[in-house]
This record gives structure tokens, C-alpha cells and sequence, in this order.
């Protein structure tokens, strides 16, 4: 009850200090209202016909917007904020910690990313919206555990920014892959039957990561 | 002898191999024709590529507790064979590729997901030359390459069962499944597994006891 009463308290810990200077959730959100409004421009209009297209932008946006906002979390700590935290509590739970905010984060970016998304490109819906959410819900949940300990990794490397994206594309590919096959068929509108599959391996892929993460991250942590 | 037999084996069974894999008589299969001995020369390198990559996660787990230098030389001398084979892998599949489907990449799922799983062990290199710091370099390396091991494993085991693909042995076409290898194939198959698994080992020991060498002399 120990790591409970850690993790809650971090992440009290983390809110507020988004909360005072909210610079990542705004930075991340201009950036990808920014992006889409870009996407906009150039395509003008996408029929029925480029739904496909419209699948793949959203994730493209998806992926780079969650690569700015989660690497921050490890990345912007200053040495002596990681010792802080290493003095007063276990690796597990500044992991969890983090992985959780950074998973609020992500829900609330995509939720309005996705809103926004559809306001502009307003001739085009998923016929089934609900998957398609769904699929949004995962890809925040995989991207945070994701990039949470490889953010870890490329903080303790010390090389920051490019060493982020080498290190995480090749990780989150086969996550990608399975997101996009599920959000195909939301787009498809295609009985719910037929994701079952992709929604299972995505989940199964998830706790994967957390553990493998949760195991690995103590040796990290100690310098 | 007591060392060196397994090196005689492995070397007896690869000349073997390319002799009998080019000689002997295979079944006639649409599609694969005589491109079938492919089979022979791709697949065991995958088998020795995911052999040394194992070995280089067992390393990576053993140095993170015993934090010695030599686990890690061994983790990463590991790495640099498999990729050798994950590379020669990725150029026989294309090339049979090119004879079969008609181009040397076309965009195959299981083309695909093996290069990534390639790009995921560069990234290991990379993250190793970024880092100064010998013990520092040693910890976070393993700790990457432990994390990866499983994406690996998804992308080159799972994934391609959920994806359509025009590989032998997916979706109907003709392959090397239990029916079509018949016993004249399998004399040649499995030697040819076992020897460049073999071959894979010894460039790996190579490796290891050159790159120790090296690093006593800058000591000294």
C-alpha cells in the first residue's frame, strides 16, 4: 500500500506542476491543431472515396504529437529533480507515476485532437465512431507505455531529442501497425467481431511493455 | 579436439549443404519450382540470427546483475553477428523474391516487419555509440535491448499471422509446410539449420575474444 500511496502522491505531484505552467498540454496542443490545420490546407477537402488518407493522417499527427508531449516527461527533469525523486520514492512507483499522467495526457490530446479533426474535415465521419474511439484509447494507453520508458532510456543517455526517435520508431511500429488495422475497421464500419483480434494483441502487447518496463526500470533508475 | 569438434561440424554440414541443397532432387510445386532450394540457404539464417540475438538477451540480463565487462562485450559481439545474418537473411529472401514475385522488394508484410526487427538492433548500436561512459553504456544498452527483445518477437512471430502475405507457407500458397517438405528436403533443411547456427556461434566467439583482446591492449 506503500507504492499506492507513492503513486498517487506523484502523480498529484505531476499534475500540479502542469498545472502551474501548462506548458506541455498547450505546447502539444497548438502543435497538433497547428498540424491538422496544415493537413487542411493542403488537402482542402477529403472525400469519401480518401478515407484511407484520412486514417493515416490522423495517425501520423497521433504519433509525432505524442512523441513532443510524453518524451517531456523524463527529458525536462533536471539531474537533481531525478535524485529528489530517487530519495524519496521506489523506481516502481515513479514509473507508474508517470506512465499513468502521461496516459491522461495522451486521452485528453486525442480526444480534442480527434474533435478537431473531424470539425475540419467535416465531410467525413467513421462510420463507426465508437471503434474507431476505441482504437484512439488504445493508441494513447500503447503510446504512452511506449515512449514512457524509452524516454527514460534516451534521458539516461543523455542525448535527448534525436536519440528519442531512433530508439522509440522501431518499438512502435508493430503498435502502429495493429492501430491502424483497427481504426481501418472502424473506418470500413465493419462488424466488431472482426477487431476483437487486434484489440486482444494491443492489450496484450500493453501489459508487455509495463512489465518489462517495471522489471528493467529500477537498474535505470540507480546511477 | 574436445573444442574445436562442434567448429568441424558446423563447417562439414554447410559445405554439405550448398552441395546436396544444389544437387538433390526436390519436389515440384507450382509457383516455387526449383526456387524451393532457397529454402535451404534464407530460413537458416533467421534461425541463426534469432539463436544469436537470444544469446545476446541472456548476456544483457546477466550483465545487468553482475554489471562485468565481458557480459557486455558478449551482449553486443552477439548483436553484430546476428545482424550479419538478419542482413544476408533480408538479401536471399529479395533475391528469391525478384525470380518469384518479380521485384527484390514488393512490400511484403513479412518483408517488412524482418527489416524493422533489423532497424530495432541498429538502433541498439546507435544508442551504444552514443554513450561515453563504459559501465553507463553497458547498463542502458542491455536495459534497451532487453525492452526490445519482445517487440521482436511480436513483430517477427505474431504479427504476420494477422497480416496477409504472399510468403510461402501464408494464405495458400505453396511452402515449406509439414505436407510439401518432403523426407529428401528434410536431410538437407535441418543439417543446413544446425550447421549455420553453428557457423553463426563461432563468428560470434571470433568476435568476442578479438574485441577482448582489443580492449586488454588499451589497457596496457
Amino acid at each position: 500500500m506503500q507504492l499506492a500511496k507513492e503513486v498517487k502522491y506523484l502523480i498529484h505531484k505531476e499534475v500540479l506542476l502542469e498545472w502551474r505552467s501548462k506548458y506541455t498540454i498547450n505546447g502539444v496542443l497548438l502543435y497538433v491543431v497547428s498540424t491538422i490545420f496544415t493537413c487542411y490546407l493542403s488537402f482542402v477537402i477529403l472525400s469519401e472515396k480518401e478515407r484511407l488518407i484520412w486514417n493515416a493522417l490522423f495517425w501520423i499527427i497521433m504519433l509525432f504529437a505524442s512523441i513532443n508531449g510524453v518524451s517531456k516527461s523524463f527529458l525536462q527533469e533536471s539531474r537533481g529533480q531525478q535524485l529528489y525523486s530517487y530519495l524519496l520514492a521506489s523506481p516502481g512507483a515513479v514509473l507508474i507515476s508517470k506512465t499513468i499522467y502521461n496516459t491522461m495526457l495522451m486521452l485528453v490530446l486525442t480526444t480534442v485532437a480527434l474533435g478537431f479533426y473531424m470539425l475540419v474535415f467535416n465531410d467525413y465521419t467513421p462510420p463507426d465512431l465508437l471503434l474507431y474511439y476505441v482504437a484512439v484509447v488504445l493508441g494513447s494507453i500503447s503510446f504512452s507505455t511506449v515512449f514512457t520508458m524509452v524516454s527514460a532510456i534516451a534521458s539516461k543517455a543523455g542525448n535527448g531529442g534525436m536519440l528519442m526517435a531512433i530508439l522509440s520508431f522501431p518499438i512502435i511500429i508493430p503498435v502502429l501497425i495493429l492501430l491502424i488495422k483497427l481504426a481501418k475497421n472502424a473506418v470500413d464500419g465493419l462488424p466488431w467481431e472482426n477487431s476483437y483480434d487486434e484489440i486482444a494483441m494491443l492489450l496484450v502487447v500493453n501489459v508487455l511493455t509495463v512489465a518489462t518496463s517495471l522489471l528493467l526500470f529500477p537498474y535505470l533508475w540507480r546511477d | 579436439m574436445n573444442k574445436t569438434w562442434w567448429k568441424i561440424l558446423g563447417s562439414v554440414l554447410v559445405i554439405y549443404t550448398a552441395i546436396a541443397g544444389l544437387l538433390l532432387g526436390v519436389p515440384r510445386l507450382p509457383i516455387l519450382n526449383e526456387s524451393i532450394r532457397n529454402l535451404y540457404f534464407h530460413v537458416p539464417m533467421w534461425f541463426a540470427m534469432i539463436v544469436l540475438f537470444s544469446i545476446s538477451v541472456f548476456y544483457s540480463i546477466k550483465s545487468l546483475s553482475s554489471k562485468s565487462e565481458v557480459d557486455d562485450i558478449k551482449a553486443v559481439e552477439s548483436v553484430n553477428a546476428g545482424i550479419i545474418f538478419g542482413l544476408l537473411g533480408l538479401v536471399t529472401g529479395a533475391i528469391w523474391a525478384k525470380y518469384t514475385w518479380g521485384q527484390f522488394w514488393s512490400f511484403d508484410p513479412k518483408q517488412n516487419f524482418a527489416a524493422i526487427s533489423v532497424l530495432l538492433y541498429f538502433a541498439y548500436l546507435i544508442l551504444r555509440n552514443a554513450i561515453d561512459e563504459e559501465q553507463k553504456r553497458a547498463k542502458i544498452s542491455a536495459i534497451y535491448n532487453i525492452f526490445a527483445f519482445p517487440m521482436m518477437v511480436v513483430l517477427l512471430f505474431v504479427l504476420p499471422r494477422l497480416k496477409d502475405s504472399l510468403h510461402p507457407g501464408n494464405g495458400g500458397n505453396p511452402g515449406f509446410n509439414s505436407y510439401d517438405l518432403d523426407s529428401r528436403m528434410r536431410m538437407v533443411f535441418y543439417p543446413a539449420c544446425l550447421g549455420w547456427i553453428l557457423i553463426g556461434y563461432w563468428v560470434y566467439t571470433i568476435r568476442f575474444r578479438l574485441r577482448s583482446l582489443e580492449n586488454k591492449q588499451q589497457m596496457n
